[in-house]
């Protein structure tokens, strides 16, 4: 199964993603933001970072990136689609999930373990968990915050879309402890913390992470 | 104004001009006048202010950091020695890795955030300069009192651009120092440390060679901020009146940095350069002058081809210029057009400003005028050398005499209340709040960062070859006696790197002092350098290079003696390396080495407002035999954990270790107050597992290092003698410091 990892100029996490997917036993592919296909890829991963800096807005000017529109179109046709970190932001950009990320509450960049609980196991990326598991992973951002109108948030809730919740204080800000939201079908998921950190308890905090991207290739063998 | 031409120095050659202004004194400016036989022109004048500047001379510690090489190791592992943009070691396998440490003192007292932030993203483009991808960072800082109102405007904003810059490159940041001092206090230190690992076949120097190669800009244009940065900033002292310095601190985009970063590394790949230089300090003088000196001997320059951020500059701002972002290329006309294509992919500016030619001349012209005629090595590294005067300042031999009277904690409630206020104090307490802004996952290599002994990263994952980095410096020590502090400096930081198992193997500085000027604060400066360079010496380790920070003084008042010292180890399997804690009850807890009556310079005589007595005598031979010790304890496999005993002795080392993992220890002492309190180098907490002590009576035996069992490991307080201190409330005094002070 190959895995495309795209790298917007700017992307810092694109090596990371691209080992968690070897861990996991998949093929990563290279993706670079001017490319116009996908190179024959099953399924695609926005990493973490600071693409084009961060200005105008997280994710603002990479949404517009030649690749990104091809990826949009195969998301919308049910490829599975994992945006972390600056990739949930290119996400809420591109609209193809709900809200928005805003700075965190507290006005810092914050990096630290984070436990999250997950809360929808009928994703691309999360099946390989039991529901309600908790797992610990790397969380590192500055705009972290997810936000989005009551009426979304009710939606969100209703619809068990919030595939992953922060457990304990709050750490950014995020409404109803959010950490991970997926689309309507279950094919496309923003996720703040990083879970390609958390592949191996050697360098990361734990090994749970790899959870995400083991989902992703039994999705694809289905 | 009018432009300064060649020929307008020759024809009018008493026109009188500012070198004062530009931080030249007259015997210097009397010497450009020698070495050029005319005046310089403006555009002459602004290279020669900024290059001969202390901070990029070194003309005030040139003749003291000679003995680095006077007294240098003979060894193997050094590819490339001081000089170049930063030392290169071997550390096997065909890997090679470069490290240093720089500092940006004065600019982030001016503008925290941007002045730290250019800070590493300076010392980034030095490893990045060598051929070698940046791996991680580290930054050593240092303050006024925690509680004083300039540290809480300075902190805030350098933690933040430590982190906004660092975060952005994609480099972890995987340890450093926080210190408090009231010398610091209108004079903070930061420090900023990369390493970079490449093979030993991708090592780039600094050289210009090869007439008819092409000089190549590339990066970001070239804006007025930050000129004069070196001469006017760096190299004064600062006073309370005078015009403001703000516009000579540089602004930075780490965004451009990164991918300049990773187009420079595309193109080393391709192997199409000859030689290459980043702009820094002193921008494109420093950036010509050094490649042109470095190579053939000259070079022709179009500046007027530079792209500007703004039109205005004049030609002298554009030589002065300290715009980040910025490299310099010498490239083969053959290969410049995929050097092109390159830059292109990753939309980065990219200009031809001129070639390498043979003979002595670097000549600049704007617009077709010959603006600047100089031999490059008198700009690059023929500058002044001073032999400033040196004096034992009065208060050594004052403080020696000085006996430290503190109370020493007997009674379990006076046990108690010691551990929880010396682990609450700024200078003891969780960093958290500051790592935390930092992030130390990137790239996937992490294995050791704050609160660690030392920041480790793997190098290889199929190997598992990693380095270990730690940076220290104790300035309470090296104010009492700047020789043994320099060396007691040198052997705490290789003892951090040996606690988790690797092998110290080369050493980089940063030596932070008051202004050259003083006789007093010289005389702590020589004596630092030659305890540093007796200490490498005498362990085997080659010096790579290090950077000089002077004039961190206001008015009469200079920081603490600081040398700031990081040594780089290796690790042929970082998944063997001991921890810094144990996770698990039934271990049994030892010391190694022995506890004297050292509480002079330590962090408990420091909250009594004593900073008296005599300094520790660094034993080297000692050091080197429990480093071997530590390693053979790893390699063996005897050690659970292992964890160094610095700043604020056994208190803070076991309440380091206990809240670690959230695993207590009990532990019985003798002479309990000293025992927790002093702090005699050369000593490491190790827990074993009880089947192995046996190993470890043998090993230490054979080392002839001293080893008492103190306790073992378990529950949820830690307990000494009759004290109790649950993990909870240790926890809350060790970390709500932080959060109180800045929120």
């Amino acid at each position: 199964m190959k895995i495309g990892v795209v790298t917007f100029p700017g992307t810092l996490d694109d090596r990371d993603a691209a080992r968690a997917v070897r861990h996991a036993g998949g093929e990563s592919v290279a993706l670079w933001h001017n490319d116009a296909d996908l190179h024959g890829v099953d399924a695609v991963i926005l990493p973490g970072g600071f693409s084009y800096g961060d200005y105008l807005r997280c994710g603002a000017i990479s949404r517009f990136s030649p690749v990104m529109e091809p990826i949009i179109k195969a998301a919308q046709g049910g490829m599975p689609l994992l945006g972390i970190c600056n990739g949930f932001q290119v996400l809420a950009e591109a609209h193809l999930i709900p809200g928005a990320l805003t700075r965190n509450h507290e006005l810092h960049f914050l990096c630290r373990d984070q436990k999250l609980t997950i809360e929808n196991t009928n994703t691309a990326w999360t099946s390989s968990f039991t529901q309600g598991q908790e797992i610990l992973i790397p969380l590192k951002n500055g705009e972290g915050a997810y936000m989005c109108d009551d009426e979304t948030l009710a939606m969100l809730e209703g619809e068990g879309r919030i595939i992953a919740r922060y457990v304990g204080e709050n750490p950014n800000g995020s409404r109803n402890l959010i950490a991970g939201i997926t689309n309507e079908r279950g094919n496309i998921v923003g996720l703040m913390p990083h879970p390609e950190h958390a592949i191996d308890s050697l360098t990361g905090p734990s090994a749970d992470g790899l959870g995400f991207f083991t989902s992703v290739l039994k999705a694809l063998v289905k | 104004m009018s432009l300064d031409t060649v020929s307008k120095a020759q024809a009018n050659p008493d026109s009188s001009q500012p070198f004062a202004e530009l931080g030249l004194k007259p015997d210097e400016y009397a010497r450009i006048k020698e070495i050029l036989g005319r005046r310089p022109t403006s555009s002459e004048l602004a290279m020669y202010s900024v290059m001969w500047s202390e901070h990029c001379s070194y003309k005030s510690s040139k003749v003291h950091l000679k003995q680095f090489g006077d007294k240098a190791v003979k060894t193997d592992a050094l590819l490339v020695g001081i000089g170049e943009n930063a030392g290169v070691v071997d550390v096997g396998q065909g890997y090679a890795v470069t490290f240093k440490i720089e500092s940006h003192n004065h600019p982030s007292f001016i503008e925290p955030y941007q002045g730290a932030a250019t800070g590493v993203g300076g010392i980034v483009r030095d490893i990045l300069t060598m051929g070698a991808r940046p791996i991680a960072v580290m930054d050593p800082l240092r303050f006024g009192p925690a509680d004083a109102a300039d540290t809480r405007r300075v902190l805030p904003g350098i933690v933040a651009g430590v982190g906004g810059y660092g975060n952005c490159l994609g480099l972890p940041n995987i340890g450093g120092e926080v210190v408090f001092d009231e010398t610091y206090l209108g004079n903070p230190l930061v420090n900023a440390l990369c390493v970079g690992v490449m093979k030993h076949s991708d090592i780039k120097l600094a050289k210009a060679a090869g007439a008819g190669n092409l000089v190549v800009l590339y990066g970001a244009k070239t804006g007025g901020d930050g000129i004069g940065g070196v001469s006017v900033l760096a190299s004064e002292t600062f006073e309370s009146k005078g015009p403001a310095k703000r516009p000579a601190v540089q602004v930075g985009d780490p965004f451009v940095e990164k991918v300049l970063i990773e187009c420079s590394l595309e193109i080393f790949a391709e192997d199409l350069v000859v030689g290459i230089q980043d702009l820094g300090g002193a921008g494109l003088s420093c950036a010509t002058s050094e490649l042109a000196s470095g190579g053939s001997g000259g070079m022709k320059v179009q500046l007027d081809k530079v792209p500007l951020r703004d039109p205005s500059l004049s030609p002298e701002e554009i030589l002065m210029s300290e715009s980040q972002e910025r490299m310099c290329a010498i490239v083969e006309p053959s290969k410049i057009a995929r050097f092109l294509e390159i830059c292109e992919k990753w939309d980065v500016t990219v200009t031809v400003i001129g070639e390498v030619t043979d003979g002595n001349h670097l000549e600049i012209t704007w617009n077709g005028e010959l603006i600047v005629d100089v031999p490059p090595r008198t700009v690059a590294h023929d500058g002044p050398v001073y032999n400033r005067p040196l004096a034992q300042p009065a208060y050594i031999d004052a403080v020696a005499k000085e006996i430290i009277k503190v109370p020493l904690p007997t009674t379990a409630d006076e046990i108690k209340a010691t551990v929880l206020k010396l682990a609450a104090t700024p200078n003891l307490a969780d960093k958290s709040w500051v790592t935390d802004q930092y992030d130390r996952y990137v790239q996937g290599n992490s294995i050791q960062s704050q609160p660690d002994d030392s920041g480790m990263v793997r190098i290889d994952e199929t190997t598992h070859l990693g380095v270990a980095v730690a940076t220290d410096a104790n300035a309470n020590w090296s104010y009492l006696n700047p020789y043994e502090g320099a060396k007691l400096a040198l052997a705490e930081a290789a003892r951090n790197i040996a606690t988790a198992g690797a092998k110290p193997l080369a050493v980089t500085n940063c030596l932070n002092f008051g202004s050259p000027e003083d006789p007093g604060v010289m005389w702590q400066f020589a004596e630092s350098v030659r305890g540093l360079a007796d200490g490498c010496l005498e362990m085997g380790l080659p010096v790579t290079g290090g950077n000089v920070s002077f004039y961190n003084q206001t008015g009469a008042v200079a920081i603490l003696p600081t040398p700031v010292i990081g040594v780089l180890g290796v690790i042929d399997d970082v998944r063997t390396r001991t921890p810094m804690s144990f996770d698990r009850a039934g271990l049994d807890l030892y010391l190694l080495g022995e506890t004297e009556n050292d509480l002079a310079g330590s962090e408990w005589a420091y909250m009594h407002n004593q900073r008296g007595g005599i300094a520790p005598t660094a034993d080297l031979q000692r050091e080197m035999r429990l480093i071997d010790l530590l390693v053979a304890g790893r390699t063996k496999k005897i050690f659970s954990a292992a964890h160094d005993l610095s700043q604020g002795g056994l208190a803070a080392t076991l309440t380091e270790m206990v809240l670690r993992y959230n695993t207590g220890a009990t532990v019985q002492l003798d002479n309990v107050g000293l025992s927790l309190l002093s702090e005699t180098p050369g000593r490491v907490v190790v827990a074993i597992d009880p089947a192995q002590t046996a190993a470890l009576t043998s090993e230490a035996a054979s080392q002839k290092i001293a080893l008492t069992k103190i306790g073992t490991t378990g529950g949820d307080s830690l307990v000494i003698n009759d004290a109790k201190i649950s993990l909870v409330e240790l926890r809350k005094a060790h970390t709500e410091t932080f959060p109180k002070l800045f929120g």
